[in-house]
């Protein structure tokens, strides 16, 4: 594999392209699970940006950052998901609005 | 050549991406996810970035979608999800959000466009990425170790309860 030419800015575009989309969705969506999906779409993106950063300068940190964003979405989205279950059978929807019981 | 695989790999993880978002049913939505996580392996990959790829993959389109997709099954979401989905997504709810992304984009572009950064360059193969992450990187492992266990007890504490409910209820 011989390295590429792609142009930076183009790399960093589509991770602000996608980073916004996941954005409205988490502004957007009611649902939970969708509020995480468009989470996980953000999380991508962040990790597009420093993979591309990682190859414009030759070094591997780029990657190793990706891995540590990997690690953290796992880790978010089991929690994440075991929240949902219970929001669902608390208050048997998966409004995040309903879960609003801590506004005094 | 490779040029051209990569605007096409961006633009199919856009679509993808903005279909996750707009989609009423959690499952098809789900399969989009997994087209847009493909799309950014691809575009990984064109990076040089090869064991990002292979992880963005194995890990992302692999464990955490399989993952969302329990849940979803568990849910037992159906046609009454969908409606209920279509209610809370008023017509003009999404004008506000959309013109605040807009001008944030607007902002990026800007930046962006006003730095010299040049291309995006070289190849970085998976036996360099190891030897940093074990090497100088090998606290940040540990963390995301201990991260990892945390996630593990709570995820765990979070769904017995939910599995040990739903066991009385039935019974």
């Amino acid at each position: 594999m011989t390295s590429l030419a792609v142009p930076m800015e183009h790399v960093l575009l589509i991770a602000a392209v996608l980073f916004l989309i996941g954005f409205a969705g988490v502004l957007v969506r009611r649902n939970v699970i969708f509020l995480l999906m468009s989470l996980e779409i953000m999380m991508n993106a962040c990790g597009l940006a420093f993979v591309a950063a990682g190859a414009k300068w030759g070094q591997p940190d780029g990657q190793i950052m990706f891995m540590l964003i990997l690690a953290i979405a796992a880790a978010e989205v089991a929690v994440a998901l075991g929240l949902v279950l219970q929001l669902e059978r608390r208050f048997d929807t998966l409004d995040v609005d309903a879960a609003s019981e801590l506004n005094g | 050549m490779e040029l051209t695989l990569f605007y096409i790999a961006a633009a199919v993880a856009i679509a993808a991406a903005a279909l996750v978002v707009t989609r009423l049913n959690a499952a098809h939505a789900l399969v989009w996810l997994v087209v847009a996580l493909l799309a950014i392996a691809v575009i990984f990959f064109l990076l040089g970035a090869p064991f990002a790829a292979a992880l963005e993959i194995v890990i992302y389109a692999g464990a955490i979608v399989v993952l969302f997709l329990f849940v979803v099954m568990m849910l037992n979401l159906g046609r009454r999800s969908i409606t209920r989905e279509r209610l809370w997504l008023e017509p003009g709810m999404w004008i506000g959000p959309a013109i605040l992304t807009a001008i944030l984009f607007g902002e990026m572009i800007f930046l962006i466009a006003s730095s010299d950064t040049g291309d995006a360059g070289s190849p970085i193969g998976p036996k360099a990425v190891g030897e940093a992450l074990f090497g100088q990187y090998l606290l940040a492992v540990e963390l995301a170790a201990m991260l990892l266990l945390a996630a593990l007890v709570g995820a765990y504490h979070l769904g017995r309860r939910y599995l040990r409910d739903r066991r009385e209820e039935a019974s």
